[in-house]
């Protein structure tokens, strides 16, 4: 058995910052197309409604780790030569702006008619109805939704690892390997995830809480 | 009456309206013309049409068969003439409609500037005027929440006048307000009207109908049952429904 001294530290001090940016990459990527997915969801148009249902329903019905393996191999057979990184990246932003996308979709059926029909009373376009009125509030009925949904994806991140990714979870499994003390490594990237999702889990119930108060 | 509305140019037009519902007949070959500064007050029970004729007006809800002229604008569907006539024509919900998210102010400032492009400083100014009308200025950094029922539906009236419409459209302005809060209300509303505003109000306020509709339409099944200048329509209505409605609307006031 080895000792886990500075140098293993850091090593997992290094995966960790691969966790927490594929985590910010997928959530901003994901957003941003997430909200794209919503409008497109809510849309009159039935074509934009049937093609968004069923890119939802592909990217909910399979597991991640399959997703991140198609795109990873999949972009190779393309022709394209990508990193890992980029294949990785885009794999989350797919599977974020799917779950994002239907997250939004009820949080944007969930504000009430009336609003729409203010906005359209009053002579309010599509983008702006959307902009000014119907979004801000969707947004924010959204928010324990969201969050919960970043926290599935930092934990799902650690699935990286299957294609070559050294995040925080194969940082560990290394380091493992290497000192013979997989109970201790293992206890210790569960403490540093942990340390990042349990916060935004107790943001997100607070928010839930105080959201159902101020609706009563 | 207030004023005479008799020789002005007719502002809005419904012929031969039709709408449905599936199955459901909601409007039976509906006719009615307003002039410029008429008032005109709808009631009849509930499920009657009124509140959906109201809502064609405006295109909130389309009609199958009819046409309705706005201004001399044909509502024909296209984005165009519903853009057209939403602009001259204001609305006012039973359920007061307020963005939630905004100050009174901004819910006022908002339609002006992204509809008519006006600046900010314009708008503020207009939405400052028309608050001051409704006398609720002074809560115009206040959000929608933390206002009674009866300012956030004055709130509601001069977030479209702001808008400065031509024709004012009132569904049931009052019918979710507690009872010491619909004063309040229709006293805006009967200033409005004073002012000579055209108005159609969809509401059960036989008082505030007596004192300034030009015209009381009675409706049922989708249907208008009849049509008379308040006088006459409380003192001598002609048609039995018309006689049971009132009997009914009148003992609880």
């Amino acid at each position: 058995m080895g000792p886990i001294g500075e140098n293993e530290f850091f090593f997992l001090m290094q995966g960790l910052r691969w966790t927490v940016l594929l985590a910010i990459v997928g959530f901003i990527g994901g957003g941003i197309f997430g909200i794209l997915i919503a409008l497109l969801r809510t849309s009159k148009t039935k074509v934009a409604r049937t093609i968004t249902a069923g890119y939802i329903g592909v990217f909910q019905g399979t597991p991640l780790l399959m997703q991140l393996f198609v795109v990873y191999y999949g972009v190779a057979l393309l022709g394209f030569e990508v990193n890992a990184w980029i294949a990785v990246a885009i794999a989350f932003t797919l599977h974020a702006s799917a779950f994002l996308g239907e997250i939004w979709r009820g949080s944007i059926e969930a504000v009430p008619k009336g609003q729409t029909e203010a906005a359209n009373a009053l002579g309010l376009h599509y983008v702006s109805r959307m902009k000014d009125v119907i979004l801000p509030q969707a947004l924010k009925i959204s928010m324990p939704a969201t969050i919960g949904f970043l926290v599935q994806l930092i934990k799902g991140t650690s699935l990286a690892a299957i294609v070559g990714f050294i995040e925080l979870t194969r940082a560990g499994y290394i380091i493992s390997n290497q000192t013979y003390r997989p109970l201790l490594v293992f206890g210790i990237v569960g403490a540093i995830y942990f340390i990042i999702c349990w916060p935004l889990s107790y943001a997100g119930s607070g928010l839930e809480k105080r959201m159902a108060k101020a609706a009563r | 009456m207030l004023n005479s509305a008799k020789d002005q140019p007719t502002l809005i037009s419904l012929e031969d309206v039709q709408k449905w519902y599936g199955a459901f007949h909601a409007l039976k070959s509906i006719s009615l013309s307003v002039r410029k500064g008429e008032k005109i007050v709808l009631c009849g029970p509930s499920g009657s049409g009124k509140s959906t004729l109201i809502r064609c007006i405006n295109a909130l809800e389309t009609i199958e068969e009819g046409k309705i002229v706005v201004e001399g604008q044909v509502l024909d569907g296209s984005t165009k003439s519903v853009d057209a006539i939403r602009r001259e024509v204001g609305m006012v919900f039973q359920s007061f409609n307020l963005f939630p998210h905004m100050t009174v102010l901004q819910n006022c400032t908002l339609a002006p500037m992204r509809v008519r492009g006006t600046s900010h400083t314009d708008a503020e100014r207009l939405a400052r005027k028309y608050l001051e009308r409704v006398r609720i200025l002074d809560q115009a950094e206040k959000y929608p929440a933390q206002l009674s029922g009866g300012q956030q539906q004055r709130v509601a009236i001069a977030r479209a006048l702001c808008m400065e419409p031509k024709v004012m459209l009132f569904d049931e302005p009052t019918s979710a307000l507690d009872p010491e809060m619909v004063k309040e209300v229709l006293d805006t509303m009967i200033g409005l009207a004073r002012d000579g505003m055209t108005m159609i109000c969809v509401t059960h306020e036989m008082g505030f109908a007596r004192q300034v509709a030009d015209r009381v339409i009675f409706m049922a099944s989708g249907e208008i049952v009849e049509e008379a200048e308040p006088e006459v329509f409380f003192k001598s209505p002609k048609h039995q429904r018309t006689k049971t409605f009132l009997g009914e609307i009148l003992a609880h006031h």
